[in-house]
């Protein structure tokens, strides 16, 4: 390879200096409009203002059903939403999304129903919802590990000659698990259609990015994998979305991965069950709150004639209504049945666990005995 | 009636993966060297050759990154069969087997499922370095939601790896190394009588029970050949499927032979054997004339190959073991012995 081509393939892999951004915190269009990437368009923005009013509701209201004691942990991504709808909007219905714990907005946003969202921190059971129907992997928790369910999914994709993509939703402190470096590395070697999406909240747990990498930015992870990166501005819906556009129609078109890192942060604690205050100060946060995607974009769709009186009334009662669904409906009382402990760990239970079966039912049937005496 | 040929382990594993590829658009095999080499033991011999890179091929090397792209594949509809290149090297893959291959389909209630298979060359007595000999079938078989299979003859390695390719589950796959080259005359063709999940009784014996799975098994046979000699007949089970685990056919032998000795490679701390001891205990009690004892490896890391021999269960130690189940009517006081701490 000639020194200058070399020179190309290099900075075709590198992302920007600097994170994309068309919108800047005060909701002004920023003086010089990233190049390469086209501006979506105002329907969808409208359309994205619309989601990001409901999954900031839905995201408040998980965390108020979480103190009243109705969850079991709830992972607020309270300010992350342009992260959390950008990447959702940037996917066809029939792409595959992996998500975390952290990204329940986002699969509210996909479509799933808010209750079975919440299935998995309700308690009832590990996933509330269908992955086969919504095309949405169950939300994990080990760190890292769906990063690499993505990358075999884009690869089956690939091979069935189908257009699908897949997308898996990451942190930052979960780049630093070798799992993340596996699945870069297999998808650019295997060329298979998939955007690994972090969501760089600059915490893990309580552990800064500082202490995760050295790296200028974790963007630049994906250059030493042949892995094309690019760096945005993850409280600026509009650029999140435009950049996870692109990004999906180079996997699409059979161009290989791409990672992409959003700088955003987490408003909230890791879950209700951390204390944010021992390892953060509340300047950083207002700092941060200063930068709000949400009203960020309302600011500028307002200023650009986009979005009227009329239209953020309408999201708002929307959300309203979202929000007191959800509460009647995780105010109910549900009854987890025992018996359906055994009937999914093999297509058809061993014989072991059906006498582990029939002794549940027995002690069962005992305790309400008891019960009635 | 077909005709037989001589076959080794080896070779009926690779037949099996071949008409599994060829019966199957959706199978599909990887891993670390499986493509045109072969394997680093041969079993994908010809694969790549015969099929083409699309059906089997080289991946990064990297062991969470082919179960974890498995486990993805499997999602969207294929069939992987992948292979770990040693036990010890798939350590780096048992987050993504004990956390996603073992739970998938229990954590979304039967919506989603992996029929895919985890092939492990495993066990030792080949002479190998350190990390190319562990027994780490306790580690699988302590995992709910993995079947663990492990054929001692070629013919079930034929057919248990077929029954494993075409289940809706995942299949941890243990192959003991040291049978690949071992052969016997047999017709693939034909499918023998037992089905997945049912042990064998590879020698029928009134006196007691010798219970036994994949390289334990010809050490129990050549125990009971010369327990034979001495006029003690044993009766040899090769569980074959170490999950499913059959009771039924276990427990009959012993409450027949009213005597039991399991018999494991691995050691023998909170192993495989300890299960099936525990279980037979508590089936089998009133049939039994002497405690149920278990023959296994020593509780240290796989020695070096000029010490494998003393950490090995071989025949000695598995009549040492007859030696104890009190055909004599005197109880065992081993444990009072010299050095023990009881
Ligand atoms: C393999 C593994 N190790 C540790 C944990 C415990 N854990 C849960 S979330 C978390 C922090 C992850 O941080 P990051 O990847 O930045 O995601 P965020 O929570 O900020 O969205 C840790 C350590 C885990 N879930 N999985
Ligand atoms: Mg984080």
């Amino acid at each position: 390879m000639s020194v200058k081509s070399l020179r190309q393939t290099v900075q075709g892999l590198l992302p920007s200096l600097t994170p994309v951004r068309f919108v800047a915190e005060d909701g002004t269009p920023v003086a010089k409009p990233p190049v390469g990437y086209s501006e979506p368009s105002e329907e969808a923005l409208r359309e994205a203002y619309r989601r990001m009013v409901l999954g900031r509701r839905f995201d408040t209201q998980a965390t108020a059903l979480t103190k009243q004691g109705r969850l079991a942990v709830y992972p607020s991504s309270r300010g992350q939403e342009a992260c959390q709808i950008g990447a959702v909007l940037a996917l066809r219905p029939d792409d595959w999304l992996f998500p975390t714990y952290r990204d329940s907005v986002a699969l509210v946003t996909r479509g799933i129903d808010p209750v079975e969202v919440l299935t998995l921190l309700r308690g009832d059971w590990h996933c509330g919802y269908d992955p086969a129907a919504t095309r949405v992997a169950p939300q994990c928790t080990p760190l890292a590990t769906q990063v690499l369910h993505a990358t075999g999914m884009a690869e089956a994709q690939r091979r069935k000659g189908e257009d699908g993509v897949a997308m898996a939703l990451i942190g930052d402190g979960a780049t630093s698990e070798g799992d993340f470096h596996e699945a870069l590395n297999f998808a650019a070697v295997l060329r298979a259609p998939v955007v690994f999406f972090v969501q760089n909240n600059k915490y893990a747990i309580s552990v800064p990015l500082a202490r995760q990498t050295a790296a200028p930015a974790l963007a630049y992870k994906g250059i030493g994998y042949g892995v094309r990166s690019e760096q945005v501005d993850g409280n600026d819906l509009v650029a999140v979305l435009a950049v996870l556009t692109d990004a999906v129609a180079h996997a699409r078109a059979g161009h290989g991965p791409v990672l992409v890192e959003a700088h955003t942060y987490r408003m909230d604690a890791h879950t209700n069950a951390d204390d944010a205050t021992r390892y953060r100060d509340a300047e950083e946060v207002e700092r941060w709150g200063a930068a709000d995607p949400l009203s960020r974009l309302e600011t500028h769709l307002r200023a650009r004639g986009v979005l009227t009186d009329a239209d953020t009334a309408a999201a708002r009662e929307e959300a309203e209504a979202l929000a007191a669904d959800l509460r009647t409906r995780m105010n109910a009382d549900t009854t987890a049945d025992p018996m359906e402990l055994f009937d999914h760990v093999y297509a058809d239970p061993t014989p072991q666990l059906l006498e582990q079966r029939a002794q549940l039912a027995a002690e069962l049937a005992e305790t309400a005995l008891t019960q009635e005496d | 009636m077909a005709e037989t040929t001589k076959v080794t382990m080896a070779q009926a594993l690779n037949t099996a993966l071949r008409d599994a590829l060829r019966e199957d658009d959706r199978v599909l095999v990887f891993g670390e060297d499986v493509g045109p080499l072969g394997g680093v033991f041969r079993i994908t011999d010809g694969l790549t050759r015969d099929f083409g890179e699309e059906r089997c091929f080289d991946t990064p090397l990297a062991e969470a990154g082919i179960v974890g792209l498995a486990v993805g594949m499997a999602m969207g509809g294929f069939r992987p069969v992948v292979e770990m290149q040693f036990d010890a090297f798939a350590y780096p893959a048992f987050e993504q087997i004990a956390s996603h291959v073992a739970k998938l389909r229990n954590r979304t209630r039967g919506r989603l499922t992996l029929p895919m298979v985890i092939r492990v060359p495993y066990a030792g007595g080949i002479g190998g370095v350190e990390h190319h000999c562990d027994s780490s079938e306790a580690y699988y078989a302590h995992t709910p939601g993995l079947k663990v299979v492990t054929p001692a003859t070629a013919e079930d390695a034929y057919w248990l790896l077929r029954d494993s390719i075409a289940d809706p589950d995942p299949v941890v796959f243990l192959e003991p190394k040291k049978l690949y080259w071992s052969r016997e005359d047999t017709d693939l063709g034909r499918r023998g009588a037992l089905p997945f999940g049912r042990a064998a009784v590879r020698r029928e014996g009134r006196d007691a029970t010798v219970v036994a799975y994949g390289p334990s098994v010809p050490v129990a046979l050549a125990a009971a050949e010369a327990a034979a000699a001495e006029g003690i007949e044993l009766e040899v089970v090769d569980l074959r499927t170490i999950v499913p685990f059959d009771d039924e056919t276990v427990t009959a032998s012993v409450r027949r032979t009213g005597r039991c000795l399991v018999v494991q490679e691995a050691q023998g701390f909170a192993g495989v054997g300890a299960e099936i001891a525990a279980r037979v205990q508590e089936r089998c009690f009133h049939s039994l004339a002497a405690p149920v004892l278990r023959v296994a490896g020593f509780d240290i890391p796989y020695p070096p190959p000029k010490l494998e021999h003393a950490h090995l269960p071989g025949v000695d130690r598995v009549l040492d073991a007859v030696d104890r189940l009190q055909f004599g009517d005197e109880p065992d006081t081993r444990h009072l012995l010299k050095g023990a701490v009881a």
